[in-house]
């Protein structure tokens, strides 16, 4: 359970004594509560649950995934079949 | 063609700011509305009339009829509001029969209180909607209501257009072998209305695709009139247009998720609201059921229309799973595409 | 969009989905417990092209589904009275209590609002001071930390007129409860990649060893659906049990320190109902002493609620996988998405809905 996913952050702002801030999903900017991620930076991405940032994306992590599976690839061709190379998110 | 807008369109001078319950009872107040606010922008040579019906030429063959009533809230939101939507929703619902809308009637309900520079916005987008579609508004109503008997104001639109010769189109026309055709994104409309509501804290750069149909309607036949069936998937989004069409004539459908257009920021605001696409309201969207061979010509001539532009092939009918919508996924797993069950709440889980 | 769309490649999702079927030699039973990941298991049909030998249970990962019928008859009559706001997830809205939904109450004149954040049931309550504001709050770890600052948040305004409704429930007391029976046959588990953002995976390593089943931490594209599975049939196929991390670029070994404090300090540690299971011990959370003022359960007194369930619904022995959506009489005939008998089928991410929803023709 627990729809969360991965958002920009643009911009960290106070409302009601909150650390808030607005997260862009690919253009639709949503509000979140930044309280429990203390140490964002603007430019990072978040995910976010029912209006709370809960966890700055690690980037070096998600580079690692893309390493494993284009490990698989790179097997995969050796084995001579042919598969495409994916984008990564730079 | 050149369109008043708000700006430069002031609002009339009224004895009041706001709608009294004296607008709606049919004497000095209700006159004096009619004559500012609805009759200089709906302006035909019938409506100037001012009978208490319209009597209009009939030049004979099947007429296609159709009425709507809009209650949306927020009435107003990116992209249009619930005026155009009064207008476009019911041209398009003419339009679906391949007719050609011609003559609309306007009922409004409208709350005490309601300010008149509200109303009057309102009654410009439906001019403009009007104008754009080529049709006439030529008879109407208005009631006031207490405060509390409505939301700020519903509309009701009626209208009629005549179906040429040798168009047939219906939802139980389905083919096997049929190409599926949608004229763009989804989403859109639905979207815009539920992330501008209050409480949803978006900044909405989602806006409604609300358009007048016809047009486009008419190049697709100038194609072929041997279109077998076409929808504008309003409430329900397409996958209950579709599942209409599959029990209708009791065929199969099957689409490949892959060829969906939707926007990505609708992609966005659907995604943290767990709202999925396909059941999500379009306002300027149609989905048409074309024999194969007509398809590719058909698609080009939507795409050479404003509101085809992203037209594209998404499924085909199949004697496979009659009755029942099926989506191919990226995995090459086919997946059920049901009817929805009521309305489409943000989802947490 | 970004860090979203890379994740549901097919083409990469395809070569993990072939290395699955290299690497899988026994069957396996392999369960998820979160009704996010059922969602994406059944949406994409990645239990269609699983090898045939491994079979996916899908466990009770879906708080709508679990949440007791008392507290659901609590809420609709907490709903009706006439100087409550009743603040609502929505998923919340339909599931069926002993008589009526809360989307009922609210036709029959209650105040039932759909929130998307208890920030926004805060909101209310600031904006009506003359109503009682209550919010449901359900949900599994991954939603206790946004309720618990609302508490916290509505105690330092210093609020009279909000409380909360609470059914959370815990993942690691319910695996145990599932591992422990006698009828279990779950042999590797996914974990719920955003309980454990929170929670981080301490919890795990001690019901990996005891009970000798790989953990391994998920997350919920097709991508991450796959390598998680992937992971976890190659510990089954190697015989290790240990708790692994699949989705690192989100969840880290102690989780979210700041939301486990404020965790904390609202709530404790009870004993919680779960619709169909039982009691199991342990496994939820309620409202501290210190911060009452803000428990619905206390403020609002509720005689004695007598409940029942339809008897043909056995949505508890399909939340523990035990059975399968097709194995129930009512599925697809009484019960259906519109009509529907118990949790399971209301909720979008109950086992029989997604079924229902997506699967029906494969099986007729």
């Amino acid at each position: 359970m627990c729809l969360a996913i991965p958002g920009k952050l643009l911009e960290i702002f106070d409302e009601n004594g909150l650390k808030m801030g607005n997260i862009d999903f690919a253009g639709s900017v949503s509000k979140a509560c930044l309280e429990y991620v203390p140490e964002i930076e603007i430019g990072q991405y978040t995910i976010v649950h029912a209006g709370f940032a809960l966890s700055v994306l690690n980037e070096e992590e998600a580079k690692n995934s893309f390493d494993a599976w284009d490990d698989l690839i790179d097997r995969a061709n050796a084995e001579g079949i042919e598969m495409e190379k994916l984008e990564r998110p730079d | 063609m050149d369109f008043p807008e708000a700006l430069s369109c002031p609002v009339p001078i009224l004895s009041h700011d706001t709608v009294q319950l004296a607008h709606g009872a049919g004497g000095k107040l209700s006159n004096e509305m009619i004559d500012k606010i609805f009759l200089p922008r709906f302006m035909n040579s019938t409506l100037e009339k001012m009978e208490d019906q319209a009597v209009l030429e009939n030049p004979g063959g099947r007429i296609a009829f159709s009425t709507d009533t809009f209650v949306v809230d927020p009435i107003f939101f990116p992209g249009g509001d619930i005026g155009d939507l009064a207008i476009n929703g019911t041209v398009n619902d003419i339009a679906m029969s391949g007719a050609i809308p011609k003559y609309l009637s306007v009922g409004f309900i409208l709350e005490e209180g309601l300010p008149f520079e509200t109303l009057h916005r309102i009654v410009l987008s439906m001019e403009k909607a009007a104008k754009l579609a080529g049709v006439q508004i030529v008879t109407g109503d208005t009631k006031v209501v207490n405060r509390g008997s409505c939301d700020k104001l519903f509309i009701n639109t009626s209208g009629f257009g005549f179906v040429p010769n040798g168009v047939n189109i219906s939802a139980s026309n389905l083919e096997v072998g049929d190409k599926i055709l949608l004229s763009g994104t989804l989403a859109d409309h639905g979207m815009a209305v539920m992330t501008t509501r209050e409480g949803l804290s978006f900044q909405s750069t989602v806006e409604s695709d609300t358009a007048g149909l016809n047009h486009l309607v008419q190049d697709m036949l100038a194609v072929s009139t041997n279109i077998h069936a076409l929808r504008d998937p309003t409430r329900g989004g397409l996958a209950t247009s579709l599942n209409e069409f599959s029990s209708s004539s009791q065929v199969g459908i099957q689409l490949y998720g892959d060829a969906i257009p939707v926007k990505e920021n609708v992609r966005g605001a659907c995604e943290i609201l767990g709202i999925d696409p396909l059941y999500v309201a379009n306002e300027g969207k149609l989905v048409a059921i074309v024999p194969p061979e007509v398809a590719d010509e058909m698609l080009n001539a939507m795409r050479a229309n404003e509101h085809g532009k992203s037209a594209t092939i998404i499924g085909e009918v199949t004697d496979k799973h009659p009755g029942i919508v099926a989506m191919q996924t990226g995995l090459g797993a086919n997946r059920i595409v049901d009817m929805p069950v009521g309305e489409q709440l943000p989802r947490i889980c | 969009m970004k860090y979203l769309d890379e994740f549901r490649d097919p083409v990469v999702a395809k070569k993990i989905l072939k290395e699955i079927h290299s690497v899988t030699i026994q069957p396996w039973v392999i369960m998820e417990i979160c009704g996010g990941q059922t969602h994406s298991i059944i949406r994409n049909g990645i239990d269609q092209v699983l090898p045939k030998d491994i079979e996916l249970v899908h466990g009770p990962g879906c708080p709508v589904c679990v949440t007791p019928l008392e507290i659901i008859d609590r809420a609709i009559e907490i709903a009706g009275r006439s100087d409550v706001i009743f603040t609502s997830f929505g998923d919340m809205l339909r599931v069926p209590g002993s008589h009526k939904d809360l989307f009922m109450v609210r036709s029959e004149g209650g105040d039932v609002r759909t929130v998307f954040s208890p920030l926004e049931s805060l909101k209310i309550a600031r904006e009506n001071p003359d109503k009682e504001v209550v919010f449901f709050a359900v949900g599994f770890e991954t939603t206790a930390p946004g309720n618990a600052m609302a508490v916290a948040q509505a105690a330092k305004e210093g609020l009279t007129n909000f409380s909360e409704l609470v059914s959370h429930v815990l993942v690691p007391p319910a695996m145990e409860a599932l591992l422990s029976s006698a009828a279990n046959r779950v042999q590797g588990y996914l974990a719920a990649g955003h309980v454990c953002t929170v929670m981080g995976w301490d919890e795990y390593d001690p019901i990996a060893k005891k009970y000798k089943v790989p953990i391994v931490i998920t997350g919920f594209e097709p991508m991450d659906v796959l390598d998680g599975i992937l992971h976890t049939v190659k510990q089954l196929e190697a015989g290790t049990h240990n708790v692994e991390n699949r989705y690192a670029r989100i969840v880290e070994q102690g989780g979210n320190q700041p939301a486990q404090s404020l965790i904390k300090d609202v709530f404790e540690i009870a004993n919680r109902k779960w619709r169909g299971i039982g009691e199991i011990p342990a496994s939820g959370f309620k409202i501290r002493e210190k911060y009452a003022a803000f428990d619905a359960e206390l403020k609002f007194s509720v005689g004695d609620i007598h409940t029942e369930e339809p008897e043909a619904c056995i949505s508890g022995v399909i939340l523990q996988g035990l059975k399968k959506p097709h194995d129930c009489p009512a599925f697809g005939k009484e019960c259906t998405p519109q009509n529907p008998l118990g949790a399971t089928m209301v909720s979008s991410e109950g086992a029989c809905a997604a079924y229902y929803k997506y699967q029906r023709i494969l099986n007729e």
